[in-house]
């Protein structure tokens, strides 16, 4: 019966192809911690709130405790590992390490692919779009105006 | 065992719906999967996904008004040039829903379903007198929203009915509408209370027709029909507004939860009804109020109502 339950799920993670054995059930941020061993995206409310778990499915900002693994087939999805390469931060993790966008850093995920999402639509944000934008994410520290200022200056560098 | 289908017709999803007893339709899953999580009902054993289902997606407009799919998301109705000027009210609503995470997700279908008797949608559909399309084996039938809604969390479909689209049906010249909510946070937060409001300026400028629909504030969104009859013959004036919204509060009870007291709701109930009177009369007289009106209320309004 256990057995029977699952099912093969093939998704494709920051360009890697993977297949899965998953119940269908599953949240994708379960399989993507779980079973891939991506724990960069966190939970944190797992009820939509907080945006910890925020990926890119197709460059769209998605909350991976709302949608199901098996759901997630087909697109493109792209975690917080897959940012940065060779070893350098992409331009928006720069902007948040140097603007002190972050303290505990555990809401910092979401916040970044968030962030990538928001300003892919919104290339030269003012500063009420971009509270506008990022209002879907809790941080418990920063008191956000550091997040404001390093989604700023990440628009910024992008140009 | 727990099972996954993805449709890619509103047919094929029926005849999975049909085949498969305690199947359940996903569409965001924004309301799905936190219901499951907080223990509210089990995570189904069949979830059919419609993401998939594009004849699900689709917008058509035509002489009775615009027919919008149940997939459509309040993103896409927050936006939309054509339901922000002619059904002001829904795209007030849909702007307000979670975050552009939630809104990106979210769909019309999947808030009238979940029946929440404080979602903001219902009072919208409620005042332009909505219905939707349910579909099965049997065929589709057509239900107003004010009668799909049956209790909190309930409709009237049958387990085995999709939800297949919604229809506004088109509204007179002079008409203005809008959805106000009251609300502690400006983001992720569901109303405490919301009115949305519909006015119909005659030639003499006094109100010609009007609707008026709560949220939050019964188990379902409900007409306040006393405060309409009221208003109608009147100017549209913050006076005339005030005493209508004193009628809308007669028409409900009120739940005290951990948003509100019942009777801190109840003295609401008249401020977001006459908020709303306001906004809805304004843009009915051809003065733009951007969506959400909840975000860009006069200020005479706030004023002589606060
Ligand atoms: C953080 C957060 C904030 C929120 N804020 C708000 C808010 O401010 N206002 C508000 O109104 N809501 C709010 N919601 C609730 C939710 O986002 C909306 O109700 C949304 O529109 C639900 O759509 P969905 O597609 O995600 O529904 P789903 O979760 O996919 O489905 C909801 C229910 O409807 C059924 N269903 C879905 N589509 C169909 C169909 N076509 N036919 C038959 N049954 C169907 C499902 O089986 C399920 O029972 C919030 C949710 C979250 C997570
Ligand atoms: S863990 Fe997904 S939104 Fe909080
Ligand atoms: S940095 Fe700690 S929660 Fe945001």
């Amino acid at each position: 019966m256990a057995m029977s339950s699952k099912q093969i799920v093939e998704l494709n993670v920051n360009g890697i192809p993977h297949q899965l054995l998953v119940e269908p059930r599953k949240t994708l941020a379960d399989v993507l911690r779980d079973d891939l061993g991506l724990t960069g995206t966190k939970l944190g409310c797992e009820h939509g709130v907080c945006g910890a778990c925020t990926v890119l499915v197709d460059g769209r900002a998605i909350r991976a405790c709302l949608m199901f693994a098996v759901q997630a087939q087909g697109p493109e999805i792209t975690t917080v590992e897959g940012l940065a390469s060779d070893g350098e931060l992409d331009h928006i993790q720069k902007a948040f390490a140097e603007n002190h966008g972050l303290q505990c850093g555990y809401c910092t995920p979401g916040m970044l692919m968030t962030a990538h999402a928001f300003l892919a639509e919104n290339p030269e944000p003012t500063r009420e779009q971009i509270c506008e934008g990022m209002n879907g994410n809790l941080c418990r520290c920063t008191g956000y105006q550091n997040i404001i200022k390093s989604t700023a200056a990440a628009a910024k560098a992008a140009k | 065992m727990s099972r996954y289908f993805a449709p890619t017709t509103a047919a094929e999803a029926a005849a999975l719906l049909a085949e498969h007893g305690g199947a359940r339709v996903v569409a965001g899953g924004t309301d799905l999967v936190v219901a499951a999580r907080g223990g509210k009902h089990r995570m189904p054993e069949v979830l059919i996904a419609i993401h998939g289902a594009t004849d699900l997606a689709s917008l058509v407009e035509n002489e009775d008004g615009v027919r919008l799919g149940a997939l459509t998301s309040h993103a896409w109705i927050e936006r939309s040039p054509l339901i922000g000027s002619h059904w002001s009210a829904l795209a007030d609503a849909s702007a307000l829903v979670g975050s552009p995470a939630t809104r990106a997700n979210g769909t019309l279908g999947g808030n009238l379903m979940n029946a929440s008797p404080a979602m903001d949608t219902g009072a919208p559909l409620l005042v332009f007198e909505a219905d939707v399309e349910l579909l099965s084996l049997r065929g589709t039938r057509t239900v107003p929203v004010a009668d799909l809604l049956a209790g909190a969390g309930r409709t009237t479909a049958e387990p085995d009915e999709l939800l297949t689209s919604v229809r506004l049906p088109d509204l007179p010249p002079a008409t203005g509408s809008a959805y106000v909510r009251l609300e502690h946070r400006r983001a992720m937060e569901i109303a405490v209370v919301g009115a949305a409001a519909l006015v119909t300026l005659g030639d003499d400028g006094r109100v010609a027709d009007c609707r008026v629909a709560l949220s939050a504030a019964a188990p379902t969104c409900v007409r306040a029909r006393e405060a309409e009859d009221l208003l109608r013959g009147l100017r549209p004036d913050g006076a005339s507004f005030r005493d209508a919204a004193a009628l809308a509060t007669g028409a409900v009870q009120p739940i005290t939860d951990v948003r509100a007291s019942a009777r801190y709701r109840r003295a609401m109930i008249s401020v977001v009804v006459s908020r709303a009177l306001a906004v809805a009369a304004a843009r009915a007289a051809g003065t733009d109020i951007a969506v959400p009106a909840n975000r860009n209320l006069p200020t005479v309004t706030a004023g002589s109502t606060g």
